[in-house]
Order: structure tokens, then sequence, then C-alpha cells
């Protein structure tokens, strides 16, 4: 049994991505935008399709006017797999792709935030979660849009320090963004007085049973359990600790959680649970009004937070590049997002907002609750809001970062 | 409290009987290949998929048509094994007189179309499954707090495991069976139809996939690739445990749960490894597997 089946598809993949892109008449200029996001494993429900659609939605939004340009926008699934990842980015990029979108998974967003900045293209990142991306491991070619392992830990994390949570066991999944969220949560507990009395970092994406790591998490008499992980791996830790009664001694911290996985799991098994998001498709009418243009191309559903993300960052990298001219965007990489950060943001999803020179986009985060099966009207009125952070305080300090870009 | 090599007792016996619960998973599913594998020479690389069609049709039984958990206990493996039975007899069939390679990427193209249908039809973050109100709850042994339906699962499975092996080496079908691997022809000669025996014993180890997937589903999210994850540390147990021995996948599937299970106290950075390391050790030492015949 020597062959793997992820070495297959691996080799399958790079060779079948689909969408290369083809060679377009003359004439009108175009810029083509390539959405790299997981279309099979574990994170295509929450990024895969839906920033697909939303990417096109931007691209919509943008030329409903007609603005002298075109936009091509391709697809390629990254199987959360870096050396994937790496691949469809070169191989875009050398045939004339000028910016990617999406990006989940940190260790592809990292891989690949090298080879935007070697190549001097854009790297537009939504899904990603570390907050390396504009600290440690920043580039002029990057903006990192929707949230990150920071914002997450600040808002979440904080929250439930607040209320008592003062001693954490983190599970976390034994990869780039595990690690740093749970770092990042473990900074803040510590700096509230608290104290983390252990983890144990499981195999991803190989774990499916997560018992042993919740038994571990009980023996440590913790208060509270943070879930450094996402998607399907947290919906399977909730099942387990309800299973196993750890719900009766500690407080679930899911640090990363959407609409959809809630949906996964159901209100009856996920009501009263806190969560940072920085979309949410009910938040006001504007997100409201999106929704609405959006749902029938996503298979009904209304868009989650990181498909949001593809949105804003798509919209105004389009802006920018309409603002300093197609063939000066195509260009340079880092002229384009020079631009970006030079101009104000705006768009239904987000609201109004600023990218920063390290690369963050700020816009407020917002803490959710889950509601009861009773509270809920309709099947995705899944969240109350119960506190807003504010843009300027949602994300790590600019100087804290460690971004060399910053320094100088 | 007692400390056995620095962790606590009661933690380490809570952990030897989660092991032993994943071992079930381990057991039913190897069984499932390893009479696939013994009786018709196929590596059915299809049978992660199988589990979690499985799960998905009890889903559908409970979503769509309001039944319950029992009835999917005895549907889901019915249904599964007839789809299990179709695939064999359009397909699978063709190839006996092939290399066994040509089987094995047969049944793999066959599970990753499974799965990206399910994945296109379902998307990939699961959907919900209710354990049955009877076996929710949980017991606190002292040590540690163990759920009722775990319980059950490695009952069913242990059930299930022996009421396999028993039919196989004991009864007169298993006979029949265990002949028609040996010499087809000959047992043709006596009156028996081989060709009907084959294709329903792909559909009983489909159907033991199918069991395993709705035993899964209260535990665990129902989603596309529940299977894929499991199915190569399977692979890896039937490998151990000497391709096409029945009896061997059993008790190597439970023994292998509770390694895993104690690598995860130790090293759980080392869990998803620990079993391949085995493997690799195993097959130098007795190429054949621990219960493998030459």
């Amino acid at each position: 049994m020597s062959i793997q089946r992820r070495d297959l598809l691996a080799a399958g993949a790079v060779t079948a991505l689909g969408g290369l892109p083809r060679a377009r008449a003359q004439g009108t200029q175009t810029i083509r935008i390539g959405v790299i996001t997981d279309m099979s494993g574990p994170y295509r429900d929450t990024t895969g399709p839906g920033s697909v659609v939303l990417t096109q939605q931007a691209v919509q939004d943008f030329l409903g006017g007609g603005r002298g340009f075109q936009v091509e926008v391709l697809q390629a699934d990254h199987q959360n797999k870096p050396d994937v990842g790496a691949n469809i980015a070169r191989q875009w990029f050398d045939q004339g792709v000028d910016a990617v979108v999406d990006l989940p998974t940190s260790s592809v967003a990292l891989a690949v935030n090298q080879i935007a900045r070697e190549k001097n293209k854009v790297h537009l990142n939504s899904g990603a979660a570390t907050s390396d991306l504009t600290g440690a491991q920043c580039s002029p070619n990057t903006v990192h849009w929707t949230y990150d392992t920071y914002m997450l830990a600040k808002s979440t994390g904080a929250a439930i320090v607040k209320t008592g949570g003062d001693s954490w066991f983190f599970i976390t999944a034994d990869y780039a963004f595990g690690h740093a969220l749970e770092r990042d949560t473990g900074n803040f507990v510590r700096a509230q007085g608290g104290r983390v009395l252990g983890n144990a970092r499981y195999p991803f994406p190989a774990t499916t049973d997560f018992s042993a790591f919740l038994l571990q998490a009980q023996a440590s008499r913790a208060k509270v359990l943070g879930l450094a992980n996402a998607s399907t791996d947290t919906v399977n830790c909730i099942k387990g600790a309800r299973e196993f009664g750890l719900h009766r001694s500690m407080k679930l911290a899911a640090l990363l959680m959407g609409v959809v996985d809630v949906k996964s799991l159901g209100l009856e098994s996920g009501q009263g649970l806190l969560l940072t998001e920085s979309f949410y498709w009910d938040l006001n009418d504007r997100t409201r009004a999106l929704t609405q243009r959006v749902r029938p191309k996503n298979q009904d559903r209304p868009p989650a937070m990181v498909p949001a993300g593809c949105y804003g960052a798509t919209l105004h990298y389009l802006k920018s590049v309409a603002d300093m001219g197609v063939a000066a965007a195509k260009a340079s990489g880092v002229e384009a997002v020079n631009r970006m950060k030079a101009m104000p943001c705006d768009d239904d999803a987000f609201g109004q907002g600023t990218i920063r020179a390290d690369g963050r986009k700020i816009h407020p985060g917002y803490l959710f609750e889950v509601k009861t099966p009773g509270e809920s009207r309709n099947p995705w009125d899944l969240y109350k809001v119960v506190a807003t952070t504010p843009g300027e305080e949602a994300f790590r300090p600019l100087a804290e970062g460690g971004c060399p870009l910053v320094r100088s | 409290m007692d400390e056995i090599f620095g962790i606590p007792a009661p933690l380490l016996f809570g952990q030897l009987l989660l092991g032993l619960i994943n071992g079930a998973f381990y057991a039913m599913l190897s069984l499932g290949l390893a009479v696939i594998f013994g009786l018709l020479n196929i590596v059915n690389m299809a049978h992660g998929a199988q589990f979690m069609m499985g799960a998905f049709a009890a889903w559908m039984l409970l979503a769509w048509g309001g039944i319950g958990y029992w009835w999917a206990l005895l549907l889901s493996p019915l249904i599964v094994g007839t789809i299990g039975v179709i695939l064999e007899k359009l397909f699978i069939s063709k190839l006996y007189k092939l290399d066994h390679l040509y089987g094995l990427l047969l049944t793999f193209g066959l599970a990753l179309i499974i799965e990206g249908v399910f994945r296109n039809e379902f998307g990939s973050s699961g959907l919900p499954y209710r354990i049955p109100a009877e076996l929710s709850g949980a017991w606190d042994f002292g040590f540690m707090f163990m759920p009722v339906y775990r319980g059950w699962v490695v009952v069913a499975a242990l059930v299930l495991c022996l009421t396999t092996w028993l039919l196989i080496e004991k009864t007169r079908l298993g006979a029949y069976l265990r002949a028609a691997t040996e010499n087809a022809a000959l047992v043709q000669a006596f009156g028996v139809n081989v060709p009907r025996m084959v294709t329903l014993t792909y559909g009983a180890g489909v159907a033991l996939a199918a069991i395993g997937g709705v035993l899964a589903a209260p535990i665990y999210s129902v989603n596309p690739q529940m299977g894929s994850n499991l199915i190569i540390v399977v692979f890896a147990v039937v490998v151990i445990g000497g391709m096409g021995s029945i009896l061997g996948s059993i008790l190597t599937g439970f023994t292998l749960g509770i390694v895993e299970g104690l690598t995860k106290v130790f090293w759980p950075e080392a869990s998803a490894t620990v079993i391949f390391v085995i493997m690799a050790i195993v097959l130098l030492a007795r190429p054949a597997g621990l219960f493998g015949r030459k």
C-alpha cells in the first residue's frame, strides 16, 4: 500500500487545475484575479466556492458602470497543501495573473506570500488566520483583509477571561494557524492575570477523534477549554466535549468558528457559545443588501465571513487599479498595494475602513453569542451581537507586530 | 493519586478505554477489507467512501424519511451493500483476472468520484446527527466520564466481528467461500454458483463498512471526507494484521487503537504516524503480517 491517495491528488491537481488563463484577444486591457482556495477539504464550506462567488460579485458590482478594462476571475484548489498552493500561484503569476485572492490555511498563505513578493504581484488574503502575515512575515505585496488570530484571541479570549475563565487548556491543530492562535490567545490570558495549564497538539488534518485530548483537558482541571482549530475539527471537539461531560466543569472557547460551523453543529449543541467574526450577513442594511444580491448564486446561503472578505478586498483592489491605471497596476504589485493603502476603503460587507502600512485591513470585530433554538427566527438566524470592538482596538497595534516594513 | 510514567493512573485508564473505542472502528473497517481481500483478492480503496455512505444513508433516512437510528442500523447497510453489489457487477467483476493494482486503481477512482459527488451535494462542513435517546447520557466511572453511546459502539463492534469470524471459519457457507478462494473452478464443478457468492461477499464487506458509518454518525460530524481520514490507517491495520486474515485484522484493529490512544497521551504530535512506524517494523520483520499465512 505504498500509494498514498493524497500524493496522487497532489500530482493530479497541479496538472488539472482547470482554469489556466487562456490567451485573450488583444485590445482592451484585462486584470486577472485568481482565487486560490480550499475546494475539496475541510475548509471548503467556509471558503471555497463561496469565495469564488463573492469575488465575482465584487467584479460585477465594480464593472456595473463600465470601466474601460476587463476583469477575469480564475479559480483553483490548493487542497490545504503549501506546495500545491505555491505551484498554482507561481504558474499563474508567470502566465499573467495580477492578483491572488483568499488563500485560506495559514501554511499555504505564508508560502504564497513569498512568491507574490518575489514576482511583484498582489496577494489579497481573506481566508488565512495567522497574524504573522502582517507581523514577522509581512510583505509590501500583501493585504490581510478579514481577520487574524490576534483579533480572535483578543475578542473571544478577553471576553471569557472577564467572566472568570482564568485557567486554560488548549487543543491545537499542529500547524502554523493553530500555533499562532494558541500563542496569541495565551498571551491575552496571561496579560489579564490568567494561566495556561497545558495543551495538546494534534496532527492536522489526519485526526477525527478528539476524545483523548478532551480527556487530557478534563484532567488538567482548567476552567476553559480553548479550541485553537477550525471547521470540522472544532465541531467534532464541541460534540465530544458535550459527550464526555466537559461542558459541566469547563467553558468552551471556540476561537475560530463561523456561521457554517454553527449550522453544522446545530443550535441545540451550539447555543450560548461565544465567537468572534468581522462579518455577519444580518449585521446591518448594507450587509443584508449584499446578502440579497449574492444569495441566489451562493446555493441559497448567505455569505460567510471569509467570502465576504474576498468581496471587500477585490472591490478595493479594483478601485485602486482604476485610480492608478491598469498598466501601472499590472506593472508593479507593490505600487498597487501602496495605492490600496493610500485610499480609504468602503464596501457593503465591512463598511468604511483603512489599510495599515503593514498590510492589515482595519475594521471592527464583533463578539457574537450563538442563539438558542427558541430565539432563532429563520434557518440562518444564528447570532446576536454581544460586543463590538472598534477597528483601532480590534487588531494588534502597528508597533507590536515586528513587521520590518514598519520599523524603517 | 498513583502515577504511571508520570501520567495519573485514572487518565491512563481513560485513554486505554478510548483507544479501545477507536480500535473498535479500526477492527470493523479492517474486517470488511480483510473479507473482501481474502475472498476476492481486491484491495477495496472505496471502503472509506462506503463507510461515509453508511453514515449519510442514516442521516438521509432520518432527515428525509423520519426513520430513526435503530432502523438505520439495519437499512443503511442493506442500501449501501446493494450499491456495492451493483458496483461489483458493473466494474469490479471485470478485474478478477488482472493484477491487484487494477482493482486498487478502480476502487480508488470510485472513492474519489463518490466523495466528490457527496461534497458537491452536501458541502464539506458536515451534518448533525443526534445520539439516539436510549443511548445518550454517560456513566461516571470515577476515573472518567464514559458516554453510554461509546460503550455501545465497542459492544456492537465486538459482536459484529465475532459473528463474521464465526460465519467464515465455522459454517458451511464459510467453508464454501474459503474453498472458492483456493480453487474456484473446482467448487463451481460441485454446483456452487461461485460468481454470485463472490458478488454477495463484496456486498457483505461493503455492508460492514456501512454499519461502521452508522455507528460513527452520532459521534463525528457526518461529512464527505470522514472516511478518507480513516481509510489509510485502516489499510495499515490490515497490512500489520496480515492481508486477508480475518482474526488478524480484528485483533490488530483493537490493539492499534490502544497503541494510538497511548501515543496521544505521551506524544500527541506523533499519534498520526505511530501506526505507520509499527507497519514498517512489522513489514521488515514479518512481511506477511502478524497473522498472515506465508
